[in-house]
């Protein structure tokens, strides 16, 4: 019982992390991305094969993850991005499916779909971060979800978290007051990609073993309810929906019912989630959070 | 075999792909020129109706092989068709039309959880074991010289052609095509014409769904029928409708059939290997999108303030 709990909360975090970089994409910016899964498999590899088999300390390869999985948002963002936000939902899909692809078959690197094996488990100050027992990893998941959460916060308040805004209410109004577009979005993109690395490095040295059958679009959906059920635009509500997400999707264990209730039980669930938000509460459970300034200034009249 | 023949016979088998792909690729096509919008469930609409079309010939078809299983064929073709059709219409009802007037985010995320439960739920009810249509008659190959064409990929064309040929006919011709083109170009003066708009974005849903399902028991025959089989099957064919001009139905048959003829050469002439063979149709999206983002036949749109 207490071992789901922590397991929950572990999870809970890395997928909070993921949940940030996708709420500054599609709650900020209003880009449907669908690959954070793929971003998150990036991180999860690089982990894995930069400890196992080149022998890299733990705390090097998150850096390192995160400027992967970056420079892969930049790769697919810098040709999508610059059209109408539906390609980029098909095209991040479809990238998803290309590095689940490409992992299953790149034998010499990844081990195809035997994966990777072993990883060392993270150390700091010569004290083991020892995933069975649960307790330092959380403390370590946490400090990371912290601190991605000031950052994120922090960048929204900014000139650049306002600048994404206005390109989400109203492109071309934002382009005509000087701001590029195109280059605030691939950015948050990147950063948005970044961030779902580090939480994949973080799984790779949860799990201590990384296999490419983990990355399925699955994952991308469940970070997109987290975000839709929390609230778009807010960061401490998608952790909630991160938490939310996680406790629906391990309740079958926690009760004892797993034997009762079929796996795909929990994705039907996202789905009808995904549905009834968006019909009845666009908003999320805790809605966008507010600035000073009054919503609607001005009415717009009739239809346009 | 001769290096004309080989042609030919990938050309064949290009052909057959790129046929089916259309034929969903239509549907993708439809529902964007209307709402402006992707409806990502469009694939798994196509993977309940093949299920639907496989159930209903296992449960017609009796023992033998003969006259009777060609026609239990095409009767569990029509009947996955109007099931889809009814399931595409019921899904616009209630997890699209309340969405209309919303931000462009939401119609597209209701759609990809409608996608979602009907994947789920297939695998749920019917287990994620893949299935394969029996053949409904004999599907031993025929020798054209020396290109092979099997009566399966015969069928699947003409299929194919017929149903073409019957849409670009009714949406041209005919006075609810007529409503439909209005409809796609400006909704808000179509309904001050007198169409009824939401009965013809309804008829949309139906038509895209039943040419889905359509395609999905085409695939049962020659392919397979597994729970998951409209996401790729459904990028693919959405993949095809970008490069043709989305919101263009001849471009929607061009795209499909290029992208189901760059499939096939791609893997037997440029030796990609099989393995990323579905990586060939982003690929295309890549290039298409920064080359040509309207499309082969798509009108370039200026967005307006």
């Amino acid at each position: 019982m207490l071992n789901f709990v922590l397991l929950i909360l572990i999870y809970t975090g890395i997928y909070a992390l993921m949940a940030i970089g996708q709420n500054l994409i599609t709650g900020y910016v209003g880009l449907l991305s669908l690959t954070q899964a793929g971003f998150f498999a990036i991180g999860s590899y690089a982990t894995a094969i930069l400890t196992v088999t080149f022998g890299w300390n733990f705390w090097l390869t998150i850096p390192a993850a995160a400027i992967l999985a970056g420079f892969f948002g930049l790769l697919i963002g810098l040709p999508t991005l610059r059209l109408k936000g539906d390609y980029l939902a098909i095209a991040t899909l479809g990238f998803g499916e290309i590095v689940r692809n490409i992992l299953n078959n790149w034998d010499s690197l990844t081990n195809g779909p035997m994966g990777i094996q072993r990883i060392p488990m993270a150390t700091i100050f010569g004290m083991r971060i020892n995933p069975y027992t649960k307790y330092s990893f959380l403390v370590m998941v946490w400090i990371f979800v912290i601190v991605a959460y000031i950052l994120f916060e922090r960048l929204a308040k900014s000139r650049m978290g306002r600048a994404l805004e206005a390109v989400r209410e109203d492109e071309i109004a934002a382009s005509s007051m000087g701001i590029n577009t195109t280059s605030y979005k691939v950015w948050a993109f990147v950063l948005g990609a970044s961030v779902a690395g580090v939480a994949g490095s973080l799984q790779a040295v949860f799990i201590l073993s990384v296999t490419p059958g983990v990355f399925t679009f699955m994952v991308s959906i469940m970070v997109l309810c987290m975000v839709v059920l929390g609230g778009m635009g807010n960061f401490k509500a998608v952790i909630l929906g991160a938490f939310l997400i996680q406790f629906v999707s391990y309740f079958p264990q926690l009760v004892g019912l797993s034997n009762v209730i079929p796996p795909q039980f929990k994705q039907v669930l996202f789905g009808f989630i995904l549905v009834s938000m968006m019909i009845w509460r666009p908003q999320g459970i805790l809605g966008r959070e507010q600035r000073s300034a009054p919503k609607k200034l001005f009415r717009r009249g009739g239809r346009s | 075999m001769g290096s004309i023949a080989e042609f030919f016979q990938h050309m064949m088998n290009g052909l057959t792909l790129g046929g089916i792909y259309a034929l969903i690729a239509l549907g993708y096509t439809m529902v964007y020129g209307i709402l402006k919008f992707i409806n990502f469930a469009h694939g798994d609409i196509l993977m309940v109706g093949s299920y639907l079309g496989l159930f209903t010939f296992n449960a017609i078809r009796g023992q033998t092989m003969g006259p009777w299983t060609i026609l239990a064929f095409f009767i569990a073709m029509i009947a996955g068709m109007i099931f889809s059709a009814g399931l595409g219409m019921v899904i616009e009802r209630v997890a699209y039309k309340p969405l209309r007037r919303a931000t462009r985010l939401a119609p597209l995320l209701s759609a990809i959880g409608v996608s979602f439960i009907l994947s789920n739920m297939a695998a749920w009810m019917w287990g994620t074991r893949s299935r394969k249509l029996d053949y409904p008659f004999d599907n031993t190959p025929l020798h054209i010289g020396d290109v092979s064409i099997t009566p399966h990929q015969i069928l699947i064309l003409i299929v194919v052609l017929v149903t073409m040929v019957a849409l670009k006919l009714f949406v041209d011709k005919s006075r609810i095509g007529k409503a439909m083109r209005a409809t796609s170009l400006d909704q808000d003066t179509a309904k001050l014409m007198g169409i009824k708009s939401d009965k013809i974005i309804s008829i949309t849903f139906a038509i895209g769904s039943a040419l889905a399902a359509t395609a999905g028991f085409l695939i049962a025959l020659e392919i397979k029928v597994y729970p998951s089989m409209g996401t790729m099957t459904g990028l693919k064919a959405f993949v095809a409708a970008v490069v043709g001009g989305i919101g263009n139905i001849s471009g929607a048959m061009l795209g499909g059939i290029l992208l189901g003829l760059l499939e096939t050469f791609g893997v037997a002439l440029l030796g990609i290997p099989y393995g990323l063979r579905d990586t060939i149709a982003f690929v295309a999206l890549i290039i298409i999108l920064l080359v040509k983002p309207e499309g082969l036949l798509g009108k370039v749109e200026k967005e307006k303030v």
